[in-house]
């Protein structure tokens, strides 16, 4: 079985359970778009971790998740949206507050973001509604 | 905050990429949707659709980190994660990190959680070891400790798969399905009623790994190795989260002690960003985290 394979697997697993805990049909889209695309940098040899956040984009409003990185580690922070969100973006910051530099990804509803830290610790990634009008939104990240 | 704040005057505007429509979830759409993300995933990575932020300009102010949401299951790395940064500094021998069989017939809940987070630890060990008897051995103590909990019915597939992987050398699957492993533990706990139990796996698997981490790097030290050992908001965040969980099960002596040596390796664990710690100080988290685990693993260690 392989890895695409497995991914597009776990995206109808989470799917379903998204509908037994009761996620709402939104979240399960913006999940399953934010997988999609972390799909994408797996042929790059990237692992998706099997976690995810989900919340909801506001109009001028930082949607913030802390994460812990490890230095000598690459990662991806794909995060996936529905209607009516048009565009978001993802961003990430060090633990001062300030934004750090990032590969970017964005297409609309699917935005990543690409970074690599030189030094291990805590992180926040946030992702913000840049066009239309607030919705759920679900983040996953792989690494290698 | 005001939209001025955010940066994002400094992206360059990407190329779009081909859109990709999955569809409905039936079967026959997915296969039709692996072919499309291939595509997807040759146009992203090579088709130059990256850009580089080319600037720093953003800043967040710390009341608004400090509402940062926390989840459980993105802001806590797994050993995997960990074990792939160590890589990144030179060859590991993960078969020397190997410890012996745990016992798995202990009776107090905490304990059976703490070691079964160690226990998966132990399977990406073997994953990075590419010890297929090693992960097949493992994976089979981890369903007898899960059995103890209540939650096997689910995981005795996730037995038959870990074997299978193992079989195969699909070592890239093989750590996906442990974490999914792991997460399926803690999902099975949170449907029991055992909620308070999940931060203990998750904890059981950091403190292993971290074990192992710091002696392989005591072993052979270089700085760079070391950095991946600053960790002070991980821990911090593992703590406040036992002392969320029940009075009853907060003053149970194992937990107790966990608790209180998690306070002492959050000292050990921070650093000014950037600096790595020297090999003594390396040499002291392995001794703190190996003290702890010596305890969780012991067979007489809740009184």
């Amino acid at each position: 079985m392989n890895r695409s394979l497995l991914i597009s697997l776990s995206v109808l697993v989470l799917a379903l359970s998204g509908t037994v805990r009761g996620d709402t049909d939104a979240e399960v889209q913006a999940r399953k778009d934010a997988l999609d695309l972390a799909a994408a940098f797996s042929n790059d040899g990237f692992k998706v971790r099997d976690g995810y956040w989900c919340g909801v984009a506001k109009p001028h409003d930082h949607s913030l998740v802390a994460v812990n990185l490890y230095a000598g580690n690459q990662y991806w922070f794909s995060a996936g949206t529905t209607e009516p969100a048009k565009k978001i973006a993802v961003s990430v910051y060090d633990e001062t507050g300030k934004q750090v530099t990032t590969d970017s990804y964005d297409n609309g509803e699917r935005a990543a973001a690409g970074f690599a830290p030189s030094s291990s610790g805590q992180y926040f990634v946030s992702v913000d509604l840049l066009e239309g009008e607030q919705s759920s939104f679900c983040l996953v990240y792989s690494y290698k | 905050m005001p939209s001025s704040q955010q940066p994002r005057e400094t992206k360059k505007e990407p190329r779009q990429p081909s859109e990709i429509h999955i569809g409905n979830f039936a079967g026959t759409r997915i296969v039709s949707a692996m072919i499309r993300l291939a595509g997807l995933g040759v146009i992203v990575l090579a088709g130059g659709i990256l850009v580089t932020v080319g600037a720093e300009t953003g800043r967040i102010p710390a009341d608004q980190l400090a509402k940062a949401a926390r989840n459980e299951s993105i802001s806590i790395p797994t050993p995997g994660e960990l074990f792939t940064a160590l890589e990144k500094s030179g060859k590991i021998n993960w078969a020397g990190q190997y410890r012996g069989p745990i016992p798995v017939t202990y009776s107090n809940r905490a304990q059976i959680a703490l070691n079964l987070g160690g226990l998966i630890a132990d399977g990406f060990i073997a994953v990075e070891a590419k010890d297929g008897q090693q992960v097949k051995n493992i994976g089979s103590d981890i369903i007898k400790l899960a059995k103890a909990l209540g939650v096997s019915e689910k995981l005795l597939g996730r037995g038959s798969s870990i074997n299978e992987f193992a079989e195969n050398n699909e070592w890239d699957t093989l750590q996906e399905e442990l974490e999914a492993t792991q997460n399926e533990v803690k999902s099975s706990m949170q449907s029991h009623a055992d909620q308070d139990l999940v931060i203990l796996v998750t904890l059981g698997g950091w403190v292993r790994g971290t074990q192992v981490v710091t002696s392989a790097i005591v072993q052979n030290y270089n700085e760079q190795s070391a950095k991946v050992l600053r960790q002070p908001a991980l821990v911090h965040f593992m703590q406040s989260k036992i002392n969320e969980i029940s009075p009853e099960l907060r003053n149970e002596p194992l937990v107790k002690d966990v608790n209180e040596a998690l306070g002492k390796i959050e000292k050990l664990v921070s650093f000014p960003e950037g600096k790595a710690p020297d090999v003594e100080q390396v040499r002291k988290i392995n001794q703190a985290v190996g003290k702890l685990m010596e305890e969780i693993e012991s067979k007489e260690a809740p009184k």
